[in-house]
């Protein structure tokens, strides 16, 4: 209760209140995060159930369109399932595997770049030069090596199983090293401050010193990266399931409903892949519009306190 | 008779989300042709923004909310911007701090020179260079034709700040205005710098404006000093004056705090308590949650400037019969 | 009363030198044709050696660049020295393990000068001062921890009220009371107070001397004080120590110090203090610059800028001599009686 009182008398909370962008993408993103978590109560059909399935209602228009039918407000795709159902799902896939991507990598980095930091000499090359031939591979190498060895070694069956956490750990893998560096690169900046030499003088432990007094005053620049990376980890998992990589056709995500659509643009289906992509788009340009905002107002230099 | 500089009733406000911050309040001084005045205070006090608010160069949200000021009779503060940019550096410089505020450290210290010449006056590059070389030499800088080929950062921190005072002395000013000008030197380049300003005061006919927290140094320096206390001068006379018979009780306060003014190892005397916010600054004056001398009155009526000892001291305070005292300097 | 002149801790030969080569690559140059490695040893601290008396407060005076605050670390612990030896009481401390080293974490403390950088801005003042208290005492219980606190706060002129808030809602004196407050929560004997009151306020300067001289006189503390402000040091010393260029140039009484300095550099340094009142000072000027701790002067460190250098300055170094009962000198011109 202190605390809330105390966040509400923030600068940080004032400057939230009087932006309206801020205000707006932060709304927006959490009424989908909302309505991705809540999909199986709101959405009118269960695109997982195969029983509710008709092939025979596949490529129905949107209900306001020629054709169109009152079952499926956004139309129907190709196997049949109520587009929208199928996309408030695909964006509660999208979500997990972001957010897990983000965790994964944030967890990574953070103790990567603590250790290098803290202690500094070869560990600290050592990791440095670690998470720069990391960051020279681009993911989708990764992604192509990691799933193809993957189905060939468990077979396709397996893979649409372990989809989701293995999407989670390759692009959290070939993005943690973003982590490391702004972690470390604040270490650095906070290990010279004199309160840190307090500690050590008290006779505390490196462990200690380096999670309870360095690491928190290292967050808020991992929060800042943390919602551009949501939002890339969000694209990057539509690009891989776009490129037949990522989330098979039974598990919809918002990427391979895209795919999955995509081939039927011209033949006049274009609503299978454009609405799963206006929603692709809104997701990521409002984290993205909110994460250019926390940036702007955690800036210390700018902070007022 | 027109002074060099007249401050009138200078006002400075900072427009914030809760409203108008008053920074400076009543700020009234006059300086002359080869004199130094000293204005002291401690962080707050308003000191600094009295500096950037003569040359103009107050940063927002701060803002000239009224008085007047009069460089050589002209009146600055509502001259349009490009006559000011003739003004500032041309005839007031300032000095700060941190040299680097002013140095570039990507330009050599040639090329940072030659650029404030030209910008200025009509001349060419060599006969620049000429002048850039000359106010070298005036700040006593050893071998200044090698010096034009350096960095800012080949150079200790008193070469810089010698350095800044020679770009400061391009423009021929009248007044010069410095700003803790050596609070982040050493105590042996400290006394040599000060002894510089001193002397091109002499030599070429400046004023000078000493902003510094250090009441010693100005005491060494200065004729004048104003003693600054949430952004209102409340004490200002000649130099010798306040410091050996101070009647303001925070700047008695300030000096008996002082550690080099009592025995050693006694207990220092302390003003109790802090500074107040500027969006706190309390009713009538401000100084009385503080003060020793502090009666009823001191929380209604606020003092104005009143002449004690014949003009050559002036003392905002309500208690002033109690404060003359013994000399509280040497008990 | 203790016995004052047992000394409770002492330096020998004490030499800090940092490498700042960076890698292999940075190091390597080419000279004369021919590819040579080359490591840069910045010399912060050369052969300093000095006692510290129980009960007392030696303060350490020099210019910004001078070795004095990595003298303070290294006797502190912070910094391993390159060679020389540390003793506490009768136990040498700078070769002993973090464990080894806990019993004595607590008998030294030290204090800061940032008081914005020196208390973590994410912890709390009570979770501030509890732990050096809980670390120490595992076996404390909770309450008795917060009495501590409150108890140590009212001592250093906090309200223990305020001890749920963060540092930032403080103003800088109150935050350096709170720093100190963190130095006497273990109840130490010695604590290192590196320039404590040089980013305060003349006014806040005061109050926190007086704390300092307060805190001394209750608990029998004893100060090693670094500060570049010379009245500072007058006011509040036992006996004053003069480095220049991480070399010791003169230690004696404060009192002495003041009015009949020996070596020239602190003949130098005494004479640029400016006084209250006084107009134009009549301050001895240094010649030249400091050299940089990089490259050292050969000799005595001084001997660039010192007006009575002669041949032997230039080339033998002085070793501090005593001079009297209390004081050391290192100089050769007042060793040969000619200052």
């Amino acid at each position: 209760m202190k605390a809330w009182r105390r966040f509400r008398g923030s600068y940080f909370f004032y400057s939230f209140r009087r932006d309206p962008v801020a205000l707006a993408s932060f709304s927006i993103f959490l009424f989908l995060v909302l309505v991705s978590i809540l999909a199986p109560v709101i959405a009118p059909h269960n695109p997982y159930d195969t029983s509710t399935i008709d092939v025979m209602d596949a490529e129905i228009p949107p209900s306001w369109m020629n054709g169109g039918e009152e079952r499926f407000w956004l139309g129907t795709d190709i196997q049949g399932r109520d587009l929208y159902s199928t996309m408030l799902y695909g964006l509660r896939t999208s979500v997990v595997i972001g957010i897990g991507a983000v965790l994964f990598q944030g967890i990574l980095g953070i103790v990567v770049g603590l250790t290098a930091g803290y202690v500094g000499g070869r560990v600290d090359s050592f990791l440095m030069r670690v998470a720069d031939i990391q960051f020279s591979i681009p993911y989708l190498i990764v992604a192509i090596i990691t799933s193809a060895v993957f189905q060939l070694a468990f077979g396709v069956g397996r893979f649409e199983q372990l989809a989701m956490p293995l999407l989670i750990v390759i692009i959290g893998i070939s993005e943690w090293p973003k982590y490391a560096r702004t972690v470390r690169a604040s270490v650095l900046g906070e290990k010279q401050k004199e309160y840190v030499e307090a500690a050590r003088v008290i006779g505390l432990n490196p462990a200690r010193i380096m999670y309870r007094h360095i690491l928190p005053n290292t967050l808020t620049p991992v929060l800042v990266i943390s919602t551009i990376q949501v939002a890339q980890a969000v694209m990057s998992e539509a690009a891989l399931s776009f490129l037949g990589l990522g989330m098979p056709v039974t598990k919809p995500s918002l990427g391979s409903l895209i795919k999955a659509g995509f081939e039927y643009v011209f033949s006049g289906s274009w609503w299978i892949t454009l609405f799963p992509g206006i929603l692709l788009v809104t997701f990521t340009l409002v984290v993205i519009l909110f994460g250019d905002w926390l940036r702007d107002v955690l800036n210390p230099k700018l902070y007022k306190g | 008779m027109t002074h060099l500089l007249e401050v009138e009733n200078l006002e400075v406000k900072f427009a914030l989300r809760f409203g108008d911050l008053t920074a400076l309040d009543d700020i009234s001084f006059h300086l002359d042709k080869k004199e130094k005045l000293g204005i002291v205070g401690e962080s707050g006090a308003g000191k600094s923004v009295t500096g950037f608010a003569i040359i103009n160069l107050l940063s927002k949200p701060g803002y000239i909310a009224g008085g007047r000021i009069l460089f050589e009779g002209r009146e600055i503060n509502r001259l349009s911007d490009e006559e000011l940019r003739q003004i500032r550096g041309n005839l007031i410089s300032m000095i700060f701090q941190d040299p680097m505020m002013t140095l570039n450290p990507v330009l050599t210290i040639g090329t940072q020179m030659v650029e404030t010449v030209m910008a200025h006056c009509r001349v060419g590059k060599a006969e620049a260079r000429g002048l850039a070389l000359e106010k070298l030499r005036k700040v006593y800088i050893p071998s200044p034709e090698k010096r034009l080929e350096q960095y800012p950062h080949e150079m200790s921190g008193g070469m810089r700040q010698r350095i800044v005072i020679a770009i400061a002395l391009l423009t021929n000013p009248g007044l010069i205005i410095a700003d803790e000008p050596t609070t982040a030197l050493d105590v042996t380049i400290q006394a040599g710098i000060m002894d510089l300003l001193t002397e091109l005061c002499e030599t070429e006919e400046m004023g000078l404006i000493l902003i510094t927290h250090d009441l010693a140094v100005v005491s060494r320096v200065t004729e004048r000093i104003a003693v600054m206390y949430a952004g209102r001068i409340i004490e200002t006379g000649l130099t010798h004056e306040i410091v050996g018979h101070p009647r303001h009780p925070y700047t008695i306060g300030l000096i008996n705090s002082l550690p080099g003014t009592r025995r050693a190892g006694s207990r220092l005397e302390q003003i109790p308590g802090m500074m107040p916010n500027l969006t706190a600054i309390p009713a009538g004056c401000a100084f009385h949650p503080r003060c020793f001398f502090a009666a009823e009155e001191c929380r209604r009526t606020r003092p104005e400037l009143s002449a004690v000892n014949g003009g050559r001291h002036w003392a905002a305070c309500l208690r002033l019969d109690q404060t003359a005292g013994p000399n509280h300097l040497h008990d | 009363m203790p016995n004052s002149s047992t000394p409770l801790l002492s330096i020998r030969h004490l030499v800090k030198h940092f490498d700042i080569s960076g890698s292999l690559l940075d190091q390597l140059t080419w000279e004369k044709g021919r590819l040579r490695r080359r490591r840069t040893t910045v010399k912060a601290v050369n052969d300093v050696s000095f006692e510290i008396r129980r009960g007392e407060t030696l303060s350490v005076v020099g210019e910004s660049g001078c070795g004095k605050s990595t003298l303070a670390r290294t006797v502190i612990g912070l910094y391993p020295p390159n060679r020389g030896k540390i003793i506490y009481g009768d136990q040498r401390i700078d070769n002993l393990s973090a464990r080894q080293m806990l019993p004595y974490r607590r008998r030294m403390q030290m204090i800061f000068q940032d008081p914005y950088a020196s208390l973590n801005p994410r912890m709390t003042v009570a979770r501030t001062l509890e732990e050096p208290v809980v670390f120490h005492n595992p076996s404390m219980s909770g309450a008795a921890a917060a009495e501590k606190v409150a108890d140590v706060m009212r001592q250093v002129g906090v309200d223990p009220k305020w001890a749920d808030r963060y540092p930032h809602e403080f103003s800088g004196g109150q935050r350096q009371r709170i720093s100190i407050a963190r130095a006497l929560m273990v109840d130490p004997e010695f604590i290192v107070a590196d320039e404590p009151v040089s980013a305060l306020d003349v006014s806040i300067q005061a109050q926190i001397l007086n704390l300092l001289m307060d805190a001394q006189d209750q608990r029998g503390l004893t100060y090693l004080f670094i500060t570049h402000d010379l009245s500072v040091v007058r006011h509040i010393s036992t006996r004053v120590a003069v480095i220049y260029l991480g070399t010791l140039c003169e230690l004696a009484p404060a009192a002495d110090i003041f009015s009949r300095p020996r070596h020239p550099y602190t003949q130098a340094l005494l004479s640029a203090i400016p006084r209250l009142g006084e107009q134009r000072s009549q301050h001895i000027r240094l010649k030249g610059e400091v050299p940089t701790p990089i490259q050292l002067p050969t000799g005595c460190v001084f001997n660039g800028r010192c007006r009575y250098a002669d041949a032997r300055c230039r080339e033998e170094v002085p070793v501090a001599t005593p001079l009297g009962p209390d004081a050391l000198v290192a100089c050769h011109r007042v060793a040969e009686g000619k200052l």
